[in-house]
C-alpha cells in the first residue's frame, strides 16, 4: 500500500500517509498503541473501509477497483468475536466454507484440517456460547484460514486472552507461513508478540509509520542496552557527559538510560546516580524502541474494551 | 454458483438460530392466539359481520398481522449482526452485497411462513375448513406481503445501530400499517378520507386477499392485490439491495 490516508468524517485523521508492503511469506506486525491507526489500516485492506486517498492492493488487486477479488484472496480475525454462538463451532466454519464457494467433499476436509490445527477437534459440536475466549479466538483463526486466504490479517490476536491461551494463538501463528504461500499482517499493542512473532515491524503512532525494520534492527537502532534506574531526582549532567550514555530520560523517580557496554560501566553510572533504590538493567525490547521513537510508553491509555465486553454483550443477544 | 452457496450458508444460519430459540417461536404465536381466541371470541359473542361472526371474520387479518409484525420485526436481527460483528465476516467474504440481503430476506421470510403454518392449524377450532388451493394462495399472498415487510424491516435496520432504537422506529411504521391494513374491520363502507389511507396501506392487500380465499367476498378482485403485493415487494427489495450496498460494516 502507498501513501494510504483515511479522513473520518468531523475531520479526525486517522492515517496520514501509511506506506509498507509486505513480502510473500512474511509476518508482518504493526505496533502501536490504542488508536494509531493499526485496525482502520487493516479494515482498508479488508474493503470495509474506503481509504480518502492512495492506493491499497492486497494479492495484486486494489481495494477499490476490485474488492471482489481482495475478500477472496483473504482470511481476518477481527478484534472482537464475530462467530454466531447459537451455533457449534463446526457449524460457524461450515458457513463459512460455504459463503466462500467450497464445495463439499474439499469443504469437509478443510474443517477437519483447521480444527486440528487449533485443536478444537474435541468441542468442535459444542455452542460457541460455552467456549472460552481463547477458543472463540482459536475457531475464528481457523476460520480465518479455512479457505486458504494468500493473506491473513490479525487485529490483535491475543488482546484480552489470558497468558496460557496467548502462547497456543502465538504456537499457531508462527508454523502458519513456513509451509509458503501465505502472509500475515498483525496488529498488535504487545512488544513481545511482535518481537515473537514478526519478520518485520512498522511501528505506527498517530497514524503514521514512524519506523520499519526487523524487529532485531529496531532494537539494535536503540544502540545500547537500557539501564532503569529508581531513585530521587538525581543530578543528571555528569552522567549525560559521559561518551557511553546515549540518552538520558527522566519521570517520576525513574531514571531510564540507553549506554553502551552497560555491564561495564554499571558501577559508575551508579555511583553518579547518587542514592538508588533498585536497578534494572536489559537489552532493548520493542518496547524500549517505541519509548526510543516516540518518547512515550506503549502501555499509555486505557486498554480497549475488546473481548470481556463484547462477549457479555453477545450473551444477551436474541 | 458460489453466490447460491452463499445465499444457502446466510438462510441456514438465520433457520438453525430461529429453531434453538423456541421462545420466539412461541411467543411470536402467543399475541395472535389472544387475538383470535380473546378478542375475536370476546367481540364475536355479540357481533357478526356480513353473516360472519366477529372470530372468523378476523381470522385471515390475523394471519396478516401476524405476517406483518413478524416480517418487519425481523429487520432487527440485522442489528444484532452489526453489534456482534457477526456481520462483519459477512462483509468480508466474497458474497454481494445483493446475495447477503436476499439471505436475510429468506430467512425473515422463513419465521414467518412457520408461524402462519401454525396458525393455519389452528383455523378447525375456529371451525374454518381450508382446502389444498385455499392453501396455495394464502402462502402465495404471505410470501409477497412478507418478502416485501421483510425488506422494510431490513431497510430500517441497515440505518440503525441499536436494537431500541430499531424498536422505536420500527413501532411508528408498524401500527399505522396494521390499523390501516382492514385486519380488524370491513373495508367496503368506510369514510372517504379514511378509505384513502386504507388504499395505500399495503397491507391492506394481503389482508383483502387473504379473506377472498378463506371466506370468499373480498371488497378488491384477487388480481388487483396480487399485482399489488407483487409490485410493493418488487420494489422494497430493489431499495433494500441498495441500502444494503450503503450499509456500513459497524
Amino acid at each position: 500500500m502507498r501513501g494510504l490516508t483515511k479522513v473520518f468524517e468531523g475531520g479526525i485523521h486517522a492515517l496520514r500517509g501509511i506506506d509498507f508492503h509486505i513480502k510473500d511469506g512474511e509476518i508482518f506486525g504493526l505496533l502501536g498503541p490504542n488508536g494509531a491507526g493499526k485496525t482502520t489500516t487493516i479494515n482498508i485492506l479488508a474493503t470495509l473501509l474506503k481509504q480518502t486517498s492512495g492506493e491499497a492492493v492486497v494479492n495484486g488487486f486494489d481495494c477499490l477497483e476490485e474488492p471482489h477479488k481482495v475478500r477472496q484472496s483473504i482470511g481476518i480475525v477481527f478484534q472482537d468475536p464475530s462467530s454466531d454462538d447459537m451455533l457449534t463451532g463446526r457449524e460457524n466454519l461450515h458457513l463459512h466454507g460455504l459463503m466462500y464457494g467450497l464445495r463439499k467433499a474439499e469443504r469437509e476436509k478443510r474443517i477437519e484440517e483447521v480444527l486440528r490445527l487449533v485443536e478444537l477437534t474435541d468441542r468442535a459440536d459444542d455452542r460457541v456460547r460455552r467456549y472460552s475466549g481463547g477458543m472463540r479466538r482459536r475457531l475464528e483463526l481457523a476460520r480465518g484460514l479455512l479457505h486458504k486466504p494468500k493473506v491473513l490479517f490479525l487485529d490483535e490476536p491475543t488482546l484480552g486472552l489470558d497468558p496460557q491461551s496467548r502462547e497456543h494463538v502465538w504456537r499457531y501463528i508462527g508454523g502458519l507461513v513456513d509451509e509458503g504461500g501465505l502472509s500475515i499482517l498483525l496488529t498488535t499493542h504487545y512488544m513481545e508478540e511482535a518481537e515473537k512473532l514478526c519478520h518485520r515491524v512498522a511501528i505506527i503512532d498517530r497514524g503514521k509509520i514512524i519506523v520499519l525494520d526487523t524487529p532485531k534492527g529496531l532494537t539494535e537502532s536503540v544502540g545500547g542496552d537500557v539501564v532503569a534506574l529508581k531513585t530521587g531526582n538525581p543530578d543528571v549532567t555528569a552522567l549525560a557527559e559521559k561518551e557511553y550514555v546515549l540518552s538520558i530520560e527522566q519521570k517520576e523517580g525513574l531514571l531510564t538510560l540507553t549506554v553502551r557496554d552497560a555491564k561495564q560501566n554499571l558501577p559508575e553510572i551508579l555511583r553518579l546516580a547518587g542514592r538508588v533504590e533498585s536497578v534494572e538493567m536489559h537489552s532493548p525490547t520493542l518496547n524500549d524502541v517505541f519509548l526510543h521513537y516516540t518518547g512515550r510508553e506503549i502501555r499509555e491509555g486505557p486498554e480497549e474494551g475488546g473481548y470481556g465486553t463484547r462477549m457479555m454483550m453477545s450473551v444477551k443477544r436474541r | 454458483m458460489s453466490e447460491l452457496l452463499g445465499l444457502y450458508a446466510l438462510w441456514l444460519r438465520e433457520v438453525k438460530v430461529y429453531s434453538r430459540e423456541r421462545s420466539r417461536i412461541a411467543s411470536s404465536v402467543f399475541t395472535p392466539i389472544l387475538w383470535l381466541f380473546v378478542f375475536g371470541k370476546g367481540l364475536g359473542a355479540t357481533i357478526s359481520i356480513g353473516g360472519l361472526a366477529y372470530d372468523i371474520f378476523l381470522y385471515p387479518g390475523i394471519i396478516a398481522m401476524s405476517t406483518l409484525f413478524t416480517s418487519l420485526f425481523f429487520g432487527v436481527y440485522i442489528v444484532w449482526d452489526k453489534r456482534v460483528d457477526f456481520l462483519k465476516e459477512v462483509l468480508v467474504s466474497p458474497l454481494s452485497r445483493t446475495t447477503v440481503f436476499l439471505g436475510k430476506v429468506l430467512g425473515g421470510m422463513t419465521d414467518t411462513i412457520i408461524q402462519v403454518t401454525i396458525l393455519l392449524l389452528l383455523a378447525p377450532f375456529l371451525g374454518i375448513s381450508i382446502g389444498p388451493r385455499t392453501i396455495v394462495l394464502i402462502y402465495g399472498t404471505v410470501f409477497f406481503l412478507s418478502l416485501g415487510i421483510v425488506s422494510i424491516g431490513l431497510i430500517i435496520g441497515s440505518v440503525m445501530e441499536s436494537p431500541e432504537g430499531f424498536g422505536l422506529v420500527v413501532s411508528f411504521v408498524a401500527y399505522p400499517l396494521f390499523f390501516l391494513s382492514g385486519a380488524l374491520f370491513p373495508i367496503w363502507n368506510l369514510p372517504p378520507w379514511l378509505r384513502a389511507f386504507v388504499m395505500l396501506d399495503p397491507v391492506t392487500y394481503g389482508v383483502d386477499a387473504l379473506r377472498t380465499v378463506i371466506l370468499g367476498g373480498g371488497a378488491i378482485p384477487l388480481e388487483v392485490s396480487f399485482a399489488v403485493l407483487t409490485a410493493f415487494s418488487a420494489a422494497m427489495v430493489y431499495i433494500g439491495t441498495k441500502a444494503f450496498e450503503r450499509m456500513k460494516a459497524y
